[in-house]
C-alpha cells in the first residue's frame, strides 16, 4: 500500500474540436471536460451523475487514457499517465478497466464468451491456453453464469447476462479500478438489482475501487460512498453520500434530487422542476454555468465563475450562495 | 366507474416468427375510465407496447395478429373498424407518444406543420388556421418563441423540446385518450419532471384519459390512479396505486417494487442489499403450463406449474394472478 490515493484527477479538460478540417483551424470548441479535480482512494466507491452532455462519459474515458486530454494530469498510483508512452501505460492496463452501458454493442458478435473473457489476458499475459480457459471459467462461476456458456456466442444471452459477460471481462486481468459507465441503464428493474448487487459483492471480493459513472441518482447513491455532480463539463457539488442524501447544496443538485419521482403514491408532490435545458457546451453561459436555470441567481452568478469549493468535512460546492466553510447558504 | 372510455377484453397478440409463435399478449383485459389515468406496468417484453399498439391498429401485420378479444372505445370495437373509420379516430378521439422523440418525429417536416397536420385533417381548417393554432399549441406546451419556431426542423430541438412537439401534435385535436409509451425513459430526470407536470396538466385541463406505460415505479407512483402489471403477455396484478404500493399482492409485483434502490436523501437508512428477482423473464416463444412466473417465485408450489392461475378479485377493486389466493398458507416468510 501506497500513501498515494490510486486516482488523482488534477484539473482535467477536453475540449474536442468542431468544424474545420486537416488544414483549417477548428471554428469552435465543445468543453466536454473544462477543469475537473478530484481523488479516488483504494476500495472506494466514487459515483459520477449528471445529465447527458454534462462530461462524465468523457471523464471516464479520459481515466482509463482511451482519449488523450487537452489538459490537467491524471495520476493513478501516483504515477503521471499522461507521460506515458503505450508500452509504459501496459503493465497500468491491467490494473484498470471498464464496464460499458450497452451490453448489445461491447461485444463482438462472432466471438466466442471464452475468447471475450480471455481476450485481455491474452494481451497481458503470457498465460497458456488452458490456464486463461480455467480462468474464465472461475470468472463466469463468480459473475453468476455457468462454465458451459464459454462455448457460446452474445446472442444467446439476455441483456443482464451479457452485461455480466462485460463485467467478468474485465475483472480477469484482476484490476484495481475499474470505471463503469452507466452499468445498469441498459437493464429493467428487476435485472438491474442483480447486477447491483454483483458488483457490490465483487467489489469486497476483488478489493475494487469504482468510478461508477450514472445519471439515475438512486442507484449511484445505492453503490457509491461519495458522489460528484457534474454540470456543463465541471463538478459543482462533491460530497459524501450522506452529505449528498441529506445536505446537498448546490441548487442544480438540489433540483434533481427533487425531479426525481419517488416509487410512493402518498407523496404525490408535483415533481419540482427547473426551467429550461442544459445550454450547449459549445458556447457555456459565462460566470456560473448553471445561472441561466438557477432559481437563486444574482448578478455575481452571470460574471464570475464559482470554485470549487470546501463547505463543511470533504463536502465542496461551486456556487457563488454558499460562503464557504462554516456558513450556510444566503438564501 | 360506469364511464368506460376503453375497455379491453381478452385481448391476444401472437407474431408468427421463423423461430415459432411469440405469444406477446396472451387474453389480457382492462379498461379505462373517462378521466382516469391508469398505468401499464412491466418490464421489457412483457407486451404493454403491443398492447399499445393494437389499440390504435398499428401493429405490423404479418408477422403480428390479433387473434383474439375486443377492443371497445366509445361502445365502438376497434377491431372490427376498417383503415378509412380507424384513421378517423386515431389523432382525432385517441392519441399517442411514443419514448424517442428523436425517431417518431419526420426529420425533413418542419414541427409547425408537422403540428399542423392533424388539425388540416380532421379539423378540416385551411393551412392558415391550422399554423396559427399550431403556433397556439407549441406555445401552449411551453416551447419559447413558439412562433418564430414553426418553421424550425426537429434536429434543431433538444430532446425535451422534441417530445413537447410531440405532446402538442398528440393534443392539437383534444383527444379524449392519450396512450403515452414510455415518454419520459428517453429524457433526463429534469427534463422528465417537465414533461411530466406538463402532461398532467393538460390532463386536468381537456378532461383526458392517460394510458401511461412505463417501466419506471417512480413515474407510476407519481402520475396514474390505477396501476396494471404485465408479467409474460399477461395482467398479473391490477389495483389503485395505493394500494399496489402498500399492499401489493404477486410476489411479482412484491419483487419489482423491493429491487428499486431508494432515491432522494429523504431514505436516510441506506439498504446494503437490494433485494432481487432471480433469473429472466422466459422467451415469449416458451409455452409454459402453470404460472408464468412460477420459474422465478420464491413462493411457487407444485400447483404454479401445473396450473395458471385466474386473475382474482383480491379485494375492491383489486386483482392479482396467483394462486396464492386459493392457497395462502403456501406463502412463505421472506425477509
Amino acid at each position: 500500500m501506497s500513501d498515494f490515493p490510486l486516482l488523482n484527477i488534477v484539473d482535467l479538460v477536453k475540449h474536442f474540436p468542431l468544424g474545420g478540417g486537416i488544414m483549417a483551424k477548428p471554428k469552435s470548441w465543445v468543453k466536454a471536460v473544462d477543469g475537473v479535480s478530484f481523488a479516488v482512494s483504494r476500495g472506494e466507491s466514487f459515483g459520477l451523475v449528471g445529465e447527458s452532455g454534462c462530461g462524465k462519459t468523457t471523464l471516464g474515458r479520459l481515466i482509463l487514457r482511451l482519449i488523450e486530454p487537452t489538459g490537467g494530469r491524471i495520476e493513478f498510483d501516483g504515477q503521471n499517465i499522461g507521460a506515458l508512452n503505450a508500452t509504459e501505460m501496459m503493465p497500468l492496463r491491467r490494473r484498470m478497466q471498464i464496464i460499458f452501458q450497452d451490453p448489445y454493442s461491447s461485444l463482438d458478435p462472432r466471438m466466442k464468451i471464452d475468447a471475450i473473457v480471455t481476450e485481455p489476458l491474452r494481451a497481458i499475459q503470457s498465460l497458456t491456453r488452458s490456464q486463461r480457459q480455467t480462468a474464465a471459467a472461475e470468472l463466469l462461476e463468480k459473475v453468476g453464469l455457468r462454465k458451459a456458456d464459454l462455448n457460446k456466442y452474445p446472442h444467446e444471452f439476455s441483456g443482464g447476462q451479457r452485461q455480466r459477460i462485460g463485467i467478468a471481462r474485465s475483472l480477469c486481468v484482476r484490476p484495481e479500478l475499474i470505471v463503469a459507465d452507466e452499468p445498469v441503464s441498459a437493464l429493467d428493474v428487476s435485472i438491474q438489482a442483480q447486477v447491483i448487487n454483483l458488483l457490490d459483492d465483487l467489489k469486497e471480493e476483488f478489493n475494487l475501487s469504482y468510478v461508477f459513472i450514472s445519471h439515475d441518482l438512486s442507484v449511484v447513491e445505492h453503490i457509491c460512498d461519495r458522489i460528484a455532480v457534474m454540470y456543463l463539463g465541471t463538478v459543482v457539488e462533491l460530497a459524501t453520500t450522506e452529505d449528498f442524501c441529506i445536505s446537498a447544496r448546490h441548487p442544480y443538485t438540489r433540483a434533481l434530487l427533487l425531479a426525481v419521482p419517488l416509487p410512493d403514491p402518498h407523496r404525490k408532490t408535483e415533481p419540482f422542476s427547473i426551467e429550461g435545458d442544459v445550454p450547449s457546451p459549445i458556447d457555456p453561459p459565462t460566470g456560473c454555468a448553471f445561472h441561466p436555470r438557477c432559481p437563486c441567481r444574482f448578478d455575481r452568478c452571470s460574471q464570475q465563475k464559482p470554485p470549487l469549493t470546501e463547505a463543511a468535512d470533504g463536502h465542496f460546492v461551486a456556487c457563488w450562495l454558499n460562503k464557504g466553510r462554516g456558513l450556510e447558504n444566503g438564501e | 366507474m360506469n364511464d368506460k372510455l376503453l375497455e379491453i377484453e381478452n385481448l391476444s397478440v401472437h407474431f408468427h416468427t421463423p423461430e415459432g409463435v411469440a405469444r406477446a399478449v396472451n387474453g389480457i383485459s382492462f379498461h379505462l375510465a373517462a378521466g382516469e389515468t391508469v398505468g401499464l406496468v412491466g418490464e421489457s417484453g412483457c407486451g404493454k407496447s403491443v398492447t399499445s399498439l393494437s389499440i390504435l391498429g398499428l401493429i405490423p401485420s404479418p408477422p403480428g395478429r390479433i387473434e383474439s378479444g375486443k377492443i371497445m372505445f366509445s361502445r365502438q370495437n376497434l377491431l372490427d373498424l376498417d383503415l378509412e373509420s380507424l384513421r378517423k379516430i386515431r389523432g382525432r378521439q385517441i392519441s399517442m407518444i411514443f419514448q424517442e422523440p428523436m425517431t417518431s418525429l419526420n426529420p425533413v417536416l418542419p414541427i409547425g406543420r408537422q403540428v399542423a397536420e392533424p388539425l388540416m385533417i380532421h379539423q378540416g381548417l385551411s393551412k392558415a388556421e391550422a399554423f396559427e393554432k399550431a403556433a397556439k399549441w407549441l406555445d401552449y406546451v411551453k416551447i419559447p418563441a413558439a412562433a418564430k419556431r414553426l418553421n424550425d426542423y426537429p434536429h434543431q430541438l433538444s430532446g425535451g423540446m422534441r417530445q413537447r412537439v410531440m405532446i402538442a401534435m398528440a393534443m392539437v385535436c383534444s383527444p379524449k385518450l392519450l396512450i403515452a409509451d414510455e415518454p419520459t425513459t428517453a429524457l433526463d430526470v429534469t427534463i422528465q419532471a417537465q414533461i411530466l407536470s406538463l402532461m398532467n396538466r393538460l390532463k386536468d385541463e381537456l378532461a383526458m384519459s392517460l394510458l401511461l406505460i412505463t417501466h419506471d415505479l417512480g413515474v407510476v407512483a407519481q402520475m396514474a390512479a390505477r396501476v396494471i402489471v404485465m408479467y409474460a403477455g399477461q395482467v398479473v396484478e391490477e389495483a389503485s396505486v395505493t394500494e399496489v404500493f402498500d399492499r401489493p399482492f404477486h410476489p411479482y409485483t412484491r419483487g419489482l417494487l423491493k429491487s428499486i434502490p431508494q432515491a432522494g436523501g429523504r431514505f436516510k437508512s441506506r439498504v446494503k442489499r437490494l433485494s432481487e428477482i432471480p433469473g429472466t423473464v422466459p422467451p415469449l416463444t416458451d409455452i409454459i403450463v402453470g404460472c408464468k412466473f412460477a420459474e422465478r417465485c420464491p413462493h411457487a408450489f407444485d400447483l404454479c406449474r401445473e396450473r395458471q392461475p385466474d386473475l382474482w378479485r383480491i379485494q375492491e377493486e383489486h386483482r392479482a394472478r396467483c394462486w396464492l389466493k386459493e392457497h395462502p398458507e403456501c406463502r412463505r416468510d421472506i425477509v
